[in-house]
């Protein structure tokens, strides 16, 4: 599998995902500076987390118009899989390949703790290994939030990725971290080739980080 | 200083509002042998202060032990350098940033986290964990929740942005931090040990390159208000906080990192007190030269700048470099890569003076030796108060039945409940080496890439210190080594802020004076070196000093990641032991403090050969695999820490002991102890083991349940502690 990060000034898990994708797809992903213009060829683009250009602005906002962005919606309108987690989740919402807005944690702070996550769909390409899985937020705006006419949508077309839930599945307000709307954690765009996602997979990836579930994803992409 | 003997041309009142002294001004003069002017003198105001001269500590400094089988570089760099096996170094300091966090609680506690992270990146490490230890007023005073929230936020968004995780700290409340608040701040970073970057500049006729962020109005002057008292209207000092910009700092370590792998810097050192001045004096005079700075160079972000703000600025994210003359080039692509200012400034010369120029004109002419090795060093006066008396207590004075509610109203206490509401404001996950998070006794993070790890923990008991300083000093290194212990973790080095207040009061000094020699008795003993620390005098307001707080950042290294203790209970059926002698020493306990709103009793003595023996023995038992888990026994005693077993395992446990004095037992803060969890099959050994090497064992209980039950008292259910535990910040 050819597999690609982007690294944007500012982001700051493209190691942490590097590594993953090592550990978990057997190879090293290429990392592309976001001045580089094109990607060529792609098994996976991740949009990595971190804090890109400070989160001046709006989160999101600046990276999604640098120059390599052009070449990441064009390879997600040709059906490569694209994949932003955390920050790269507020790329991707900014740039337009996903639907909704990600506010401030309804608390006001940044959190960063386990969550449990509940696989909506199981059908695609980053899903299809997922279960109801633990795995580390760290973010200050990840209160997900779509009008009702972009939910009706999203819900009819199966885009929800995933939920937060408690332990037993149950998806209710104790297990909501952040105030996000119908407890969505993750969502994808209507093909289901892009996902964003607020928890971070790559956190959970090896027995060392107390919690290996976020391995599901990567390994989904493998089958 | 009175006016009939002031025989300058320089305004007296000048010279006062740098912080200097008549006699200090004289040597200025003579130095010279002409009166300076204003640039100059901000140039040595900013040099002489407390902060950046260590003018009344550096005496009492050099009594502590530095060197050890491990030390690779110990104080006077930027941070200290320890060999953590395989060609690697672990490089760390940890700084204080207490006046400008109390003036402007986020600013403050950022720009403190970024100031410690360009210390150690300077030396060519990556950070890979921030600490830090916190001390505020009274909880019910009004200022205290505001500053809480502004520190944890700045601290917080600091770390988070840069991407390096905040591991964990330590936080205490006490009245006597009202008017002053502590913000330490410690970084830890991985280097290679023929990759270490010095500040030392050399080369007459190369480069002096200015790199970072522009330079503003910001901070001037910030390292001579840290090295006054505060009064009513500190407030107005405002001004000299600077602000911070963890965006550009990300990408200063990014672009210093990949500079550093070039065979270009020949120096490197970091803008942080004093900026520019004391940057560019400190690598000329570890280089033993001169250096000549064209001011008119700097990238300014105001207009209009003078030499004397140019040279005084605090503007973060900054450093200042010597390159290889032909790696200029190479150099400057790297930072115009990462969107950072680069300028050739100025360049090395055999003079051994600070020579600036702005706009064609001389602004500046100083050797270098004045302003370093004949800066001002005072033994200051000092005077060693009696130890606060010992106090006996007797069980009759005590209800056993209040035992476990008595353990509610602790655990519920602001000193002892849980910090999770703070750690979870802190990303401690990024980079996704953290092995063991907040809330044990000491972080654990592995080395990137290897099955080792580094284990820190920040430390310090100011009560203690306060009523016997000695024997306080010598408890905060032992209380630190204790919980690189109880990670599993051989303790290797440890950095310090020493956090006083002001030094020309005797008793001050006195205090100051006794933590040091504490400090060094447990170390050497211990072999626990100092390689790096700082200095933080004039914490006063209103004449008023804080409680004396020698804070202890310690490092430790785990050689096999599998070997990695936690605090949290494992399973049913296992059983608690107790290591180590009680003595029901409630003295200064949190016990006495909380349930009796008591002061007094004494500070626990240490017995340094016992400290030894049972950490000893307890990594002993580590790398036999006989512990599940181990804490530390330190604030609130015995029955507090199983507690804190039990929380965090979500396991209960049946204490089964008879003590004629229960309150003593449960919570007396005697030293040298520590609780392990055994499995049944391995009970005998430990209990062998112990007694082949004279260690007091005692069995405490079994685990199992959802509640702690003590035989005879009775029992609280898990869910009640937890509550009890996490209740006052929740509701924060």
């Amino acid at each position: 599998m050819k597999t690609h990060v982007i690294v944007f000034p500012g982001s700051n898990c493209d190691r942490d995902v590097a590594v993953a994708i090592q550990n978990i797809i057997g190879s090293s992903p290429e990392m592309v500076w976001h001045k580089d213009s094109t990607i060529n060829q792609s098994d996976l683009i991740v949009v990595p987390g971190g804090f890109s250009y400070g989160d001046y602005l709006r989160c999101g906002a600046m990276a999604s118009t640098s120059p390599i962005m052009k070449s990441v919606i064009e390879n997600a309108n040709k059906g490569v899989p694209v994949m932003g987690i955390c920050n790269g989740f507020q790329i991707l919402i900014e740039s337009g390949l996903l639907q909704g807005a990600l506010m401030r944690n309804s608390s006001l702070s940044f959190i960063c703790r386990d969550i449990i996550i509940k696989p909506t769909n199981t059908k695609t390409i980053f899903t299809n290994k997922s279960t109801i899985s633990k795995m580390p937020i760290a973010h200050n705006e990840g209160n997900y939030f779509a009008n009702s006419n972009q939910i009706k949508e999203i819900e009819d077309n199966d885009q929800i990725a995933f939920q937060y839930c408690d332990e037993n599945g149950d998806i209710n307000a104790h297990s909501n971290p952040n105030g996000s709307i119908n407890n969505i954690a993750g969502v994808f765009n209507k093909s289901k080739n892009v996902l964003g996602m607020m928890p971070h997979p790559e956190r959970a990836a090896e027995s060392i980080h107390g919690c290996d579930d976020g391995r599901n994803i990567f390994e989904s992409l493998l089958s | 200083m009175t006016s009939s003997n002031w025989h300058f041309d320089t305004e007296k009142s000048l010279v006062e509002s740098h912080g200097l002294k008549l006699d200090e001004f004289e040597k200025i003069v003579e130095g010279l042998g002409r009166e300076p002017n204003l640039t100059e003198l901000g140039i040595f105001s900013a040099m002489w202060n407390e902060h950046c001269s260590y003018k009344s500590s550096k005496y009492w400094l050099k009594k502590l032990p530095t060197s050890g089988e491990r030390v690779i570089q110990g104080p006077g760099e930027n941070a200290g350098v320890i060999d953590i096996d395989d060609g690697d170094v672990a490089v760390f300091k940890m700084e204080s940033h207490n006046h400008p966090s109390f003036l402007e609680p986020y600013q403050g506690a950022a720009t403190g986290v970024g100031g410690i992270l360009r210390d150690v990146f300077t030396m060519g490490a990556r950070p890979v964990a921030n600490m830090n230890a916190l001390r505020f007023g009274d909880p019910n005073h009004p200022k205290t929740k505001h500053l809480v929230s502004g520190v944890v936020g700045g601290i917080g968004g600091y770390g988070n942005c840069i991407g390096i995780p905040t591991v964990g700290g330590e936080v205490n409340f006490h009245p006597s931090y009202n008017g002053n608040i502590l913000v330490n701040a410690m970084t830890v970073g991985i280097a290679k040990k023929d990759k270490i970057f010095y500040s030392a500049a050399a080369g007459i006729g190369n480069p002096v390159v200015y790199v970072g962020s522009k330079t503003g109005r910001d901070g001037i002057h910030g390292a001579t208000m840290a090295s006054a008292e505060f009064d009513d209207d500190s407030e107005e000092k405002k001004p000299t906080v600077q602000v911070g910009d963890p965006f550009t700092e990300k990408l200063l370590l990014e672009a210093c990192l990949e500079l550093m792998k070039e065979d270009a810097i020949i120096a490197i050192q970091d803008m942080g007190a004093a900026g520019l001045t004391s940057s560019s004096i400190e690598m000329a005079s570890k280089g033993n030269v001169g250096i000549d700075i064209n001011l008119s160079k700097v990238p300014m972000r105001a207009a209009n700048m003078t030499a004397y703000e140019l040279m005084l600025s605090e503007s973060q994210e900054r450093m200042l470099m010597v390159i290889q003359p032909k790696k200029e080039e190479l150099a400057r692509s790297i930072f115009k890569k990462w969107d950072l200012e680069f300028e050739v400034i100025g360049e090395v010369t055999d003079t051994k003076k600070l020579i600036l120029h702005m706009d064609g004109e001389e602004q500046a002419s100083i050797p270098i030796n004045i302003l370093v090795e004949d800066a001002p060093e005072y033994q200051r006066d000092y005077i060693v108060n009696d130890p606060s008396p010992l106090i006996s207590f007797e069980s009759k004075d005590f209800e056993d039945k209040e035992i476990l509610s008595d353990l509610l109203k602790m655990i519920s206490h602001p000193n002892l409940c849980s910090r999770k509401w703070i750690w979870e404001q802190y990303d401690h996950m990024v980079m996704a080496d953290t092995v063991v998070r907040p809330g044990s006794d000491a972080a654990v993070v592995r080395v990137h890439g290897t099955n080792k790890g580094i284990a820190i923990s920040t430390d310090c008991s100011p009560t203690y210190c306060r009523h016997n300083s000695y024997e306080g000093g010598k408890h905060a290194v032992v209380e630190n080594w204790r919980n690189i212990v109880a990670s599993g973790a051989e303790p290797i080095a440890i950095t310090d802020c020493m956090n006083f207040g002001n030094p020309e009061k005797p008793e001050i000094m006195g205090q100051f004076v006794e933590c040091i020699r504490g400090m060094g008795d447990a170390c050497s003993k211990l072999n626990y070196p100092v390689i790096s620390g700082n200095v933080s005098l004039y914490n006063e307001t209103n004449g008023e000093g804080i409680y004396p707080t020698p804070a202890i950042g310690g490092v430790g290294l785990i050689r096999d990641l599998s070997n990695t203790m936690t605090i949290d209970l494992k399973n049913e059926g296992n059983v608690l032991y107790l290591i180590g002698e009680s003595n029901n020493h409630l003295g200064n306990s949190h016990y006495l403090s909380i349930i009796q709103s008591r002061e007094d009793g004494g500070t626990p003595s240490i017995n340094l050969d016992d400290e030894l023996k049972n950490g000893k023995f307890i990594l002993d038992c580590i790398a036999k695999k006989l512990l599940k888990s181990v804490h530390d026994v330190g604030e609130g005693g015995v029955l507090v820490a199983i507690a804190e077993m039990c929380i965090s395992g979500k396991q209960g446990i049946k204490i089964d002991i008879t003590k004629d004095f229960l309150h003593g037992f449960f919570f007396g803060e005697d030293q040298a102890r520590y609780l392990v969890e055994v499995s049944q099959n391995k009970l005998e050994q430990l209990e062998v083991d112990a007694s082949k090497s004279a260690v007091k064992i005692e069995r405490i209980g079994e685990i199992g349940g959802t509640s702690i039950s003590i035989n005879s008292i009775g029992e609280v259910e898990l869910s009640s502690l937890i509550d009890h535990h996490t209740k006052w910040f929740n509701e924060f």
